[in-house]
C-alpha cells in the first residue's frame, strides 16, 4: 500500500503538469480546454521524435545519466519539445479559440472547437506514428532503489518529482515576482479590469497558452519517460486533470497542483480493489462526488 | 480649458439606446456631477466616453484630440482613468499588487506615485501585502481608486463611488475626492447619492431617460427644489 | 461497379447516414432544442445496442456459453429490441440526471464524457456482463426470411427510414407544443425562465431522457445492422465525436438539419474513403486516421466560418402562434 500512494505521488505530480496548465487557462479564458490531454501526448510524441530521430542523426551520443534511463539526448529533446507544444498551442488559440472568441462564441462552442483540436492531435500523432506502443527506450531494465519501508521507487520517477517541483517553483516565482506573471494573475481575476487598466490582454493571453502548453508537454514526456507512449494516453488523462482541476477550484494553482496529487494516489490506490483500466473512472467518480458536494472546489474560491 | 467634452453621444447595448444624445463638458481641474433616477444612463455615458462601449452618435474630445470609439487601453495612456461601479479590483491579488497593475503601462520608475498613494490612502498602507479580496468594501473602493490613480491620470472617471458603502464611509470617501481633486485631477463622478455628490461638485448635469434634463452648478442643483423633487428623491 | 451493385452500396450508405441521423435527432432535443451540452453519446450508444442485443438472443446454452457470456437473453423480436433500447437508456438517463443537470455547462460535458467512458470500460473488462472484449455476434435482423440475403439490406433500409421518419415527426410534434416552447426559452435564458416559474430541472430531465431513448433506438438500429458488437465501437470519436460533426454541419435546434447533416457528414465521410484508397500502399494503415483527421479539420471550419451550419436555427416557433 505505502508503495501504491508513492507511485500515486509520482504519476499525481505528472497530472499536476497538466492540471496547473489546465487551470490557467480555464481560469482566463472560461472555457473547458478538451485539447489539453492531447497537448500532453504531442508532448511526448515530438520529444519521441527528437530523441528517436533526429538527435541520432545529429550524432548526439546516447548514453544515459548514471542510474537513470535517459541522457543527453533527452536532457535536449524536453526543453525543446516544451517549446514546440507551447509554440502549438499558442497557434491553436490564433487561428480556432481566438476567432470564435471575437465572434461571441459561448463556451460550449469553444469546448467543442477544442474537442476537435483534440482529435485532430490525435489523428496526427495516430498518422506519423501508427497505434502501437512506443518507449523512449526499449528494452531497458529499470532497477529500483529500496527506501526505508521497503518501498521501491526507480530513479527516474525521483527525478520526475524533482522535475515537477522545479517547473512548479519556477510558475510560482514567474506569477509572484513578474509583471506579466502579475498580469496573468489580474486578467484570471478581472478581465475587463486588466483591459480598462491598460493591460494587453490579447498577450497575457497568448503567455498562458505557451505556458499551459509547455508544462503539458512536460507531463507527456514524464509519463512517457515513467511507463510508456500510446497515442491515447491524453485522452486518457482527461477525466483526471478536469477532476484534479475542479478539486482544487478553477482558476487555482496550487488547488490544481494538491488535486492533481489527490488524483494521483486514490487512482492508484485503487489498483488494490479494481483492474488498473478504470482508474479513469475512479477519477470520475471522485469529480462528480466534488461537483455535487462542493462544486467550488476544496480551496474555494473556483468558480462554481 | 476643457479638458474633457462628449457632444451629442448616442449609445446603448445590443438593439436598444441607453443615451441619447447627450453632451457634457469637462473644466480643467473640476469636479463634475453626473445624477439623476436608476437606469437614466449615468454608468452607459461613462462606459462610452472611456471606450468600453461604442457611440452610435456623437463624438469624444480629450483636450485637443478625439477619441471616440477607441479602446480602454489606449485612452487610459492618454491620461483618463475610470473606476468601475462593480468589479473594480483584483481580489487575489493584494493592495500592492492592485496599484502596480494600474501601473501597467507606465515604464518610468514609479516608486513615488505609490507612495503618494499610501499618502492618500493611509489606511492601505499597513495592508498592502494583504489580498484585497479579505478586505472591508470602504477599503476596497480605496483600492479601486488607488488602482486608477497610478496612472497619474489627468481626467478620472468615477461610477457611483458610494455605492454599497455603509453610510459612515461615505462622507471619508467623499472627502477622498475632493483630496485627490485638489491635486489637479480633473473628475466626473456619476452618483445615486445626490447630495452629497452635488456638495463638493463645481456643476452637475442630470440625467433622466437617457437624456439631459438640467445642468447648472453643484449648489445650484441643491437649492432648486424643483429638480430635487422631480429627479433627486426631495 | 454495375448499376445493381453500385444501389446496393448506395443502400448501405443509406442505412448507416439514416442510423446515424437518428442520433442526431436525439443530440438536436438535448443540444439544440435545450442546450445541454451531451459529449457522451456513445455511451447511450452502446447501452442502446446492447440492450437491445441481448434482448433479441437468447442465453448461450450448453458449449456455446462456454465461449459467451451474456447477462440476459430474451430471445425477443426486434420490436422489442427497440424498446427495450430506448426504454433502458431512458431509466439510465434519469439516473444520470440527477446529479448532473443541477451542473453548468462544461461541468455537465466532462460529466458525460466520464459517463461514456466508465461504460466502455465497463463493457469492455467484465466478462459476465456483454462478453468482455469479444462482445455479442449473431444478432437477428427483424424479417429476416422475406428475402434473399443480399438483398435484406433493402428492407433494412425501410425499417432504418421508418424509425427515422417516426422519430423525426414526434419531434416536431413535441416541440411545437406548450413543453417544446419552454424548453426552447431554458436554452435561451435560463434566469428569465426560473422567474417565470417553471421547473427548470424538470424539463431538462424530461430532455435529457427523451433524446436518450431515441439515441438508444440509434444503437438498436445500429447493432441489428451490423449483427455484431463489441465496445471498440463505441469510442469518442465514432459514438460520439462525428454525431456532433453531424448536427453542426447541419444546423443545430433544427431536426431537418440533423438529418440533413448525418447524411451529408456520412457522404463525405465515405467520400474520404476514396481519396485515401488512392494513398500509396505504405500509407494504407493510416487511411482511418486521414479520415478522422478531414472530419476533425471540416468541424473547425464549419465552426468558424459556418457555425449556423447548412440550415440554421429554425425561426422561433412562438412567432408564429403569438
Amino acid at each position: 500500500m505505502a508503495e501504491l500512494i508513492v507511485y500515486g505521488v509520482v504519476l499525481g505530480s505528472i497530472i499536476a503538469l497538466g492540471a496547473i496548465g489546465l487551470t490557467l487557462v480555464y481560469g482566463i479564458l472560461r472555457f473547458a480546454n478538451f485539447a489539453h490531454g492531447d497537448l500532453m501526448t504531442a508532448g511526448a510524441y515530438v520529444s519521441l521524435f527528437l530523441v528517436t530521430g533526429l538527435f541520432p542523426w545529429f550524432g548526439i551520443p546516447d548514453t544515459t545519466f548514471g542510474s537513470l534511463s535517459f541522457g543527453w539526448r533527452m536532457a535536449f529533446a524536453f526543453p525543446i519539445a516544451m517549446a514546440c507544444v507551447a509554440a502549438a498551442s499558442i497557434f491553436f488559440d490564433r487561428i480556432l479559440y481566438r476567432p470564435l472568441r471575437l465572434k461571441g462564441s459561448g463556451s460550449v462552442i469553444l469546448a467543442i472547437s477544442a474537442l476537435g483540436a483534440s482529435f485532430i492531435i490525435r489523428m496526427i500523432v495516430l498518422i506519423l506514428w501508427g497505434g502501437d506502443y512506443h518507449f523512449y527506450r526499449p528494452g531497458v531494465l529499470r532497477p529500483a532503489i529500496i527506501l526505508p519501508l521497503e518501498i521501491k521507487i526507480r530513479p527516474d520517477q525521483i527525478l520526475i518529482l524533482i522535475t515537477v517541483l522545479s517547473l512548479v517553483v519556477f510558475l510560482y516565482l514567474f506569477l509572484k515576482r513578474t509583471k506579466m506573471g502579475k498580469a496573468m494573475r489580474a486578467t484570471a481575476d478581472n478581465m475587463e479590469l486588466a483591459r480598462v487598466s491598460g493591460i494587453d490582454t490579447e498577450r497575457v493571453i497568448i503567455w498562458t497558452w505557451g505556458i499551459g502548453g509547455a508544462l503539458a508537454g512536460a507531463g507527456g514526456i514524464l509519463y512517457g519517460i515513467d511507463v510508456q507512449l500510446h497515442p491515447g494516453m491524453g485522452w486518457h488523462f482527461l477525466l483526471p486533470l478536469f477532476a484534479a482541476t475542479i478539486l482544487g477550484g478553477i482558476g487555482n494553482m496550487y488547488g490544481a497542483l494538491v488535486g492533481a496529487l489527490v488524483m494521483g494516489v486514490a487512482q492508484q490506490v485503487s489498483t488494490a480493489y479494481l483492474l488498473p483500466t478504470y482508474k479513469p473512472a475512479v477519477a470520475f467518480i471522485i469529480m462528480i462526488l466534488i461537483l455535487l458536494v462542493r462544486p467550488q472546489g476544496i480551496f474555494g474560491g473556483g468558480r462554481a | 480649458m476643457k479638458v474633457l467634452e462628449a457632444k451629442n453621444l448616442t449609445s446603448g447595448y445590443g438593439e436598444t439606446d441607453i443615451l441619447r444624445d447627450v453632451s457634457i463638458k469637462l473644466e480643467e481641474e473640476e469636479i463634475v456631477s453626473i445624477i439623476g433616477p436608476n437606469g437614466a444612463g449615468k454608468s452607459t455615458l461613462l462606459k462610452t466616453i472611456f471606450g468600453i462601449l461604442m457611440p452610435r452618435h456623437g463624438a469624444v474630445r480629450l483636450r485637443d484630440e478625439e477619441i471616440t470609439g477607441l479602446s480602454p487601453d489606449k485612452i487610459v495612456r492618454k491620461g483618463m482613468s475610470y473606476v468601475p461601479q462593480v468589479d473594480n479590483i483584483f481580489p487575489s491579488l493584494t493592495i500592492q499588487e492592485n496599484l502596480e497593475m494600474g501601473a501597467f503601462v507606465r515604464t518610468d520608475d514609479y516608486r513615488d506615485r505609490l507612495d503618494e498613494m499610501y499618502d492618500l490612502f493611509p489606511m492601505l498602507k499597513d495592508r498592502r501585502n494583504q489580498k484585497v479580496g479579505s478586505l472591508s468594501g470602504g477599503q476596497r473602493q480605496m483600492v479601486a481608486m488607488g488602482r486608477a490613480l497610478m496612472l497619474d491620470p489627468t481626467v478620472l472617471l468615477l461610477d457611483e463611488p458610494s455605492a454599497s458603502l455603509a453610510p459612515m464611509l461615505v462622507g471619508m470617501i467623499f472627502e477622498k475626492i475632493v483630496d485627490i481633486n485638489r491635486t489637479g485631477v480633473s473628475i466626473i463622478v456619476v452618483e445615486q447619492n445626490a447630495r452629497e455628490t452635488l456638495k463638493i461638485s463645481d456643476r452637475g448635469y442630470v440625467l433622466a431617460m437617457g437624456r439631459k434634463v438640467f445642468e447648472d452648478t453643484g449648489k445650484a442643483i441643491l437649492e432648486n427644489d424643483e429638480v430635487g423633487k422631480l429627479y433627486l428623491g426631495g | 461497379m454495375d448499376i445493381g451493385g453500385l444501389i446496393a452500396y448506395l443502400v448501405s450508405l443509406a442505412i448507416m447516414a439514416g442510423i446515424f441521423a437518428v442520433f442526431a435527432l436525439g443530440l438536436n432535443i438535448q443540444w439544440g432544442y435545450t442546450g445541454l451540452f451531451n459529449i457522451g453519446i456513445a455511451g447511450f450508444f452502446c447501452i442502446g445496442a446492447y440492450t437491445s442485443a441481448m434482448i433479441t438472443t437468447p442465453m448461450p446454452t450448453g458449449l456455446y456459453a462456454q465461449y459467451v457470456h451474456q447477462i440476459f437473453g430474451l430471445n425477443l423480436p426486434f420490436i422489442f429490441g427497440l424498446l427495450g433500447a430506448a426504454l433502458v437508456c431512458g431509466f439510465i438517463a434519469y439516473l444520470i440526471g440527477y446529479p448532473t443537470l443541477q451542473l453548468r455547462e462544461d461541468y455537465l460535458a466532462i460529466a458525460t464524457i466520464g459517463i461514456a467512458e466508465t461504460f466502455r470500460l465497463i463493457f469492455n473488462n467484465e466478462q459476465w456482463l456483454a462478453n468482455g472484449p469479444r462482445g455479442l455476434m449473431g444478432l437477428p435482423q427483424p424479417l429476416q426470411g422475406l428475402v434473399e440475403a443480399r438483398h435484406y439490406n433493402y428492407i433494412y433500409l425501410v425499417v432504418v427510414l421508418a424509425v427515422m421518419v417516426v422519430i423525426y415527426l414526434s419531434i416536431e410534434r413535441v416541440i411545437r407544443s406548450p413543453w417544446g416552447r419552454v424548453l426552447r426559452a431554458i436554452r435561451e435564458d435560463e434566469i428569465a425562465s426560473a422567474m417565470s416559474g417553471k421547473d427548470i430541472f424538470r424539463f431538462k430531465m424530461q430532455s435529457l431522457i427523451f433524446g436518450s431513448m431515441i439515441m438508444g433506438v440509434g444503437g438498436a438500429l445500429y447493432a441489428h445492422y451490423t449483427k455484431a458488437i463489441s465496445p471498440d465501437v463505441f469510442t469518442p470519436l465514432y459514438g460520439t465525436f462525428i454525431i456532433w460533426v453531424m448536427l453542426m454541419a447541419g444546423g443545430s435546434g433544427n431536426n431537418k438539419g440533423a438529418v440533413l447533416g448525418a447524411f451529408v457528414i456520412w457522404g463525405i465521410w465515405i467520400g474520404t474513403k476514396f481519396l485515401t484508397d488512392l494513398l500509396p500502399y505504405t500509407l494504407k494503415a493510416r487511411a482511418p486516421y486521414i479520415r478522422f483527421l478531414i472530419i476533425g479539420i471540416l468541424l473547425e471550419i464549419i465552426l468558424i466560418y459556418r457555425p449556423r451550419g447548412l440550415i440554421g436555427e429554425e425561426k422561433r416557433i412562438s412567432k408564429m402562434i403569438d
